[in-house]
Formats: C-alpha cells, sequence, structure tokens
C-alpha cells in the first residue's frame, strides 16, 4: 500500500515537468514547425492550411517555400552568421570574466561567499528591459561615458559606441554573467582542495596545477555556464535591437519582423526551426556532458 | 635563518645515518589564538620510519603540512638534509606526500596520475612510462594503470597513491593516517607491505596517526603529540614500557594507574603508599622523587598475575605487590581476555591473560575471589 502510494507519488512528481514540457514546449514546437510547411495567404490565419478540400477530396499541402526562400535571400544567412558571431564572441568574454569571479567566491570564506553570490544574483531585482536601457544611457553619444572621457581630455570627440557591436557584446555579457557564474560556482566549489595541495607536492607550480587540475575538473561547469549564455545569446531580440548596429541584424530581429512586419508566418516559422536546429548541436553536447558528470559522480 | 645553526646542522647531516637528517627546531605554529604546534624540535634520521602519535588537535597534522611546506611555521626552522626548508614552496621540496584521502585526480587514469609528479620534472616521455611502470610493479599495480581512481577499491587507491609520490623519489615521505580508511584485514596486510617498500627504496618516512596500533607496527621510533608538544620521544617499546609521563602512558595501551607517595626509597627501589590500592608497591627505581613526593604507578594490565591464591612471599619475605579482589567482568577477545577485578577499595584494574589452551573452560569466572600480583619491575613509576 504504501509502496503503491510512494510510486504514485513518484509518478505525480516526474509528470508534472512532463505535462509541462508536453503542453507549453512540444505543442507549440509542433504548431510553429507545421506552420513552416506552409504557404502565406491574406487570411486569418495567414497560411494554408494542412489539409485542404477539393471538390469532395481532402489534399495534404506541404510547401518548402519558406526554407527555399531563406537560402535566396543573403539577409538571412548572414544574420544567422552574424548572431553564432555575437554569441560565440559573448559566450567566451563571460567565460573570461566569469571563471575567475566564480573561483574566487568559491574560495572565499563561507560567510562572504553568500554575501558574494547575493550580488551576482542582485541585478535580477530590476527589470532586464530597464537595465538594457540604462545601457543606452551610459554609451549613448553624450552619456555618461563620453561626457567623463571629454570632461578628463582623454578624447576629444565623442565615441560612437552605440549601436556598434561592442554595445551589444557589453549588453549581453552583463545581462547573462551570471548564468555563466553560477553553474561554475557550483563546480568550483565542489573541488577538493586536497588535490591542489597534491598537485603542489608533486612539484607543479601554481599556474600549472590550475591548468591540469582544476580546468579539466571544471569543464562540466564550463560547458554548462558557456551553454547558458550561448543558447539565448544567439537569438537574442531585445539587446541587439536596443544597443546594436542598424545595418546588421541578428536572427531574432528577422524572426520578429517576420512575424510583426511581414506577415510572413511560414518564413518566421521556418527561421525558428533552424534556430533550433543550429541549437540541438550545442544541447546535446551539453547533455553529454552531463551525463558524463552523471557518471564521474557514482 | 642564521648561519651558525644550519652550517652546523648541515656538518652532522653528513656524517652519518644516524644524525638528523630532518632537524626540526623550535617550531611553532599559531592560528590566531590557537598555538596549534607548539616550540617543538625533534630530529628524525635517514631511511627511519618516524610516527607522529596524537590524537585529534594535537598539532600532528599541521607538524607535517609544515614538513610539506602547505602551512608555513610562525617560527623556528625545518632542515631537511641540512637545507633550510623556510622560503621553499611545496613544489620545490624534496619532500613527497601521501594524503589521507589520497587526493587522486579523479579526471586522470591510474597511470597518468603517478605520471604527473614525473612530468613536471620535464622528463622524457620513455623514462617517464618507465618509471612508473617500474613503481606501479612495486605497489603491485601494475595491471590496473589504465582505470580511473573511482573503479579501483580503497586499497587500490592506497597503493596508487603511495606509488604517486614514491615515483619522485622523495628525500623524505610524508603520510598521514595511511591506513586510516582501510578495513582491517587489509591494514594489517597493508602495514608489512609499507614497511617493506620502505626498506626495498631506503625512503625517509614520517606517519601521522592517531592509531596507536598503527603507529607500533610502522614506526621504528615515535614522536607522541600533546596539545601542540612533543610528548615522548622513543622505540615503540620505550614509550609503551617506559613511558615519560600519565599522559603517554594512558594515551599507549591501556593502563592501571594509582596516585600515591613515596614512603621509603633505596639504592635501586622505591616503596609507595597508594590509598587506592590498598597496599604498598615496591618498584624498580626508574625516576629521581624525594620521600613524601606524590607519584603515580602504572601497570600494564597484561604485567598483572592472577590466582586464586595469595602469592608465595619473594625471596626477601615481603608481601609486597599483592592485592586480593573480586573478578566483576570477562570479556572474551579469542586470543585473550580482559578480567575486571574489583579491589577493597572499589577500584576496578584491567588484566589480561593469553588464552593458551583451546576449548578450556576459563580459568576464573565471574565473582570470584582472586589476588592480584606483579613484579617489582612492572610498576613505572611516573612524576607528571
Amino acid at each position: 500500500m504504501a509502496q503503491l502510494s510512494r510510486a504514485a507519488g513518484r509518478r505525480l512528481v516526474a509528470g508534472v515537468p512532463t505535462l509541462w514540457l508536453l503542453v507549453l514546449f512540444l505543442v507549440p514546437f509542433l504548431i510553429v514547425f507545421r506552420i513552416s510547411f506552409s504557404e502565406v495567404r491574406l487570411a486569418i490565419p495567414p497560411y494554408t492550411p494542412l489539409i485542404s478540400f477539393h471538390h469532395g477530396t481532402a489534399a495534404l499541402e506541404v510547401h518548402a517555400s519558406a526554407y527555399s526562400f531563406l537560402f535566396t535571400d543573403p539577409l538571412y544567412v548572414s544574420s544567422y552568421l552574424y548572431s553564432l558571431k555575437v554569441a560565440a564572441v559573448s559566450t567566451l568574454c563571460c567565460l573570461a570574466l566569469g571563471y575567475p569571479m566564480a573561483y574566487a567566491i568559491a574560495r572565499s570564506a563561507a560567510a562572504t561567499r553568500a554575501v558574494l553570490l547575493m550580488l551576482i544574483v542582485l541585478p535580477f531585482w530590476t527589470s532586464f528591459l530597464l537595465r538594457v536601457y540604462a545601457w543606452i544611457g551610459l554609451l549613448k553619444n553624450n552619456g555618461v561615458i563620453n561626457n567623463v572621457l571629454l570632461y578628463l581630455g582623454v578624447i576629444h570627440h565623442p565615441l560612437a559606441l552605440l549601436q556598434t557591436d561592442f554595445a551589444v557584446y557589453i549588453g549581453i555579457v552583463y545581462s547573462y554573467l551570471p548564468f555563466m557564474i553560477l553553474p561554475l560556482y557550483a563546480n568550483l566549489e565542489k573541488h577538493d582542495p586536497a588535490l591542489l595541495e597534491a598537485a603542489a607536492d608533486l612539484g607543479a607550480r601554481p599556474w600549472r596545477a590550475f591548468l591540469s587540475i582544476t580546468v579539466p575538473q571544471s569543464l562540466p561547469g564550463i560547458v554548462a555556464g558557456s551553454l547558458l549564455v550561448f543558447i539565448p545569446a544567439v537569438g537574442e531580440y531585445v539587446i541587439p535591437t536596443l544597443l546594436g548596429r542598424t545595418d546588421q541584424i541578428m536572427i531574432g530581429r528577422v524572426l520578429s519582423d517576420e512575424f510583426f512586419e511581414n506577415r510572413d508566418w511560414p518564413v518566421a516559422s521556418a527561421v525558428a526551426i533552424l534556430i533550433l536546429l543550429l541549437l540541438v548541436v550545442p544541447i546535446m553536447l551539453f547533455q553529454r556532458v552531463q551525463r558524463r558528470e552523471l557518471e564521474g559522480a557514482k | 635563518m642564521n648561519a651558525l645553526p644550519q652550517s652546523n646542522a648541515t656538518g652532522t647531516a653528513a656524517a652519518g645515518t644516524d644524525s638528523a637528517y630532518v632537524r626540526i627546531t623550535n617550531l611553532t605554529k599559531r592560528f590566531g589564538d590557537f598555538v596549534a604546534v607548539d616550540n617543538v624540535s625533534l630530529d628524525i634520521r635517514r631511511g627511519e620510519i618516524f610516527c607522529l602519535l596524537g590524537g585529534s588537535g594535537s598539532g600532528k597534522t599541521t607538524l607535517l603540512r609544515m614538513l610539506a611546506g602547505f602551512e608555513s611555521p610562525s617560527a623556528g626552522s625545518i632542515l631537511i638534509d641540512g637545507f633550510d626548508m623556510s622560503a621553499i614552496p611545496p613544489y620545490e621540496r624534496p619532500v613527497n606526500m601521501m594524503f589521507q584521502s589520497y587526493a587522486l585526480f579523479p579526471h586522470m587514469s591510474v597511470e597518468k596520475n603517478v605520471a604527473f609528479g614525473l612530468e613536471q620534472e620535464g622528463l622524457s616521455r620513455d623514462a617517464i612510462r618507465r618509471q612508473v611502470g617500474e613503481i606501479l610493479d612495486i605497489v603491485k599495480m601494475g595491471a590496473y594503470g589504465a582505470r580511473k581512481p573511482h573503479q579501483l577499491s580503497g586499497g587500490q587507491r592506497q597503493r596508487v597513491a603511495l606509488a604517486r609520490a614514491l615515483v619522485k623519489r622523495p628525500k623524505l615521505l610524508l603520510l598521514d593516517e595511511p591506513l586510516a580508511a582501510l578495513d582491517k584485514k587489509l591494514r594489517e596486510h597493508t602495514q608489512f607491505e609499507l614497511l617493506n617498500i620502505q626498506q626495498r627504496l631506503g625512503v625517509t618516512f614520517v606517519v601521522v596517526t592517531h592509531d596507536q596500533e598503527e603507529a607500533m607496527t610502522l614506526g621504528q621510533r615515535l614522536g607522541v603529540m600533546n596539545h601542540g608538544r612533543i610528548a615522548q620521544v622513543g622505540t615503540p617499546s620505550d614509550i609503551y614500557e617506559s613511558p615519560a609521563t600519565r599522559f603517554v602512558a594512558d594515551f599507549i595501551g591501556s593502563v592501571n594507574m594509582f596516585e600515591g607517595k613515596v614512603s621509603d626509597e633505596g639504592t635501586d627501589f622505591v616503596r609507595i603508599t597508594c590509598g587506592e590500592l590498598g597496599c604498598e608497591v615496591r618498584a624498580e627505581r626508574t625516576v629521581t622523587c624525594a620521600r613524601g613526593a606524590t607519584v603515580w604507578t602504572a601497570i600494564r594490565p597484561e604485567k598483572i598475575t592472577i590466582g586464586r591464591q595469595p602469592p608465595a612471599t619473594d625471596p626477601a619475605g615481603t608481601e609486597e605487590n599483592a592485592v586480593p579482589g573480586t573478578v566483576r567482568e570477562i570479556a572474551y577477545m579469542g586470543d585473550m581476555s580482559i578480567y575486571l577485578v574489583q579491589i577493597e577499595s572499589g577500584k576496578l584494574l584491567r588484566v589480561t591473560l593469553p588464552n593458551t589452551t583451546r576449548g578450556a573452560d576459563r580459568p576464573l569466572s565471574r565473582e570470584e575471589r582472586v589476588w592480584l600480583s606483579w613484579h617489582g619491575s612492572s610498576p613505572v613509576v611516573l612524576t607528571e
């Protein structure tokens, strides 16, 4: 009896997130997937139905035109590549900044650690949009940074900071840095300090010990943090729209324009499906590393 | 450090095997207000196994960590083979350590773990492979080179940790509770194997342990530590048979201890009146103590004989070192039995007897009246 209710409880616990993913991820995905294989038309909804009836016979209508269109216009390919580049550079910057921070937090005293972690999470208390807008105030031609530099005499003409790649990197790195730091911290915090002592004892200088003991062992944390930054950064919409270039847009912006400006749902859906395909590779990599870590922990 | 004692130490270190290979002088380590190691001076000889024995918080591990270079002394110096270690970081010391947790690198195979130290020296691949193979054969782990640490048993991990430290050919090998993580059967086996390997390679071992049995079997000399100080240094039998203080007598093995006053003294004996014991104890004279001084008499359980009859008076005709009592508890341990005998003052004495005959009824039963007696050389007189 007790065993039965325990099994039921276990099913409930696993069932809720499964249902959640099913209804809020898989079903929308299938809808988008289905729309991507239709053609645009002036109607409500603005795309051709999957099954059409002509003179009493049902016909399955599948169009690949949305996909072929993506490869005829260079705008889409260049947006994809640009998004990948921005996401990759931002991820590397986050890693370079986040690793030392996570390491320092993991090595600090228990009381300080709680405060430092709190500081990492603190920006989330303010709206994301508000924080990105704040960067406009900092970066624009008569913004805080330019004014201070002009006042100090470091520069004589304001620097064009806003609407550059640089501004996008700043925005993404600033916004996503906690997602890099937290998984790295969770990993580094578990490291046994005796391992570094053992490495020193065997003749490894601190830097060598770090590279050959700490870094390989923190690989799961590096991968988790990088993907948590890389995946949302590829599809980032708000930051490049507010801070970025106008001559080169990211794929998230393309997606939104197709939906809301062009009202071309099939092409927008095809763009979304291709973003997903691009991200499947890193997600699978993530799962492999995670699985390996679970095996190692046994 | 200042030049004079150092050159002196260098001179003596080169002189021979009996001189101090590791010389610890007035070593102190404070953590805030807490004094972990308190003015310790100690010499360790070349090629010996020296055991630092003490309870938790006695400072033994801190002393070991200072030898390895993980902690820097607050005061005092450490010389190894005549060289001052004060300014030498751990990665440049001719010292290797086997960690209590073994601290094997979990992401590396056994071979990689052992090779790690040699790679730091910039040896050629062939030399590394050869030396790793040799040392893994010595610790009988040659067949496990490709395994990861989590695929090994506790005993196998211990061997890999030993190999990893030994492959560096250290002048000094530090072992932190080397057998603590092993089960009893494996411990005994490993103990003798450690001794064997140590003799084969001639490396000086410093072992830290809280386990007196481990210290007695491994160590050629022991240093008993208490509250950051060295309480006594000596061979296992020195420490067991002639403890210098009540702490040492009580810490190593079990002991029956009585407070008393010196009532009479001769050139080769002292007589002590012990209220608790209800009789006078005649002991061989080993310490200087004046008549009337408060001393403690310590007698090991196996040095007391137990019998139904009062012992025959000794040739001198005195009836000393014999006391009647009642058996209260008997603990059968297999190879021997422990008897708790209550004497008239109410105090319980611990007596052990080997079970020499198989299957025979125990010679004594509970609540039986018995006589306890001991030879005049058995009691140790302690003044502190």
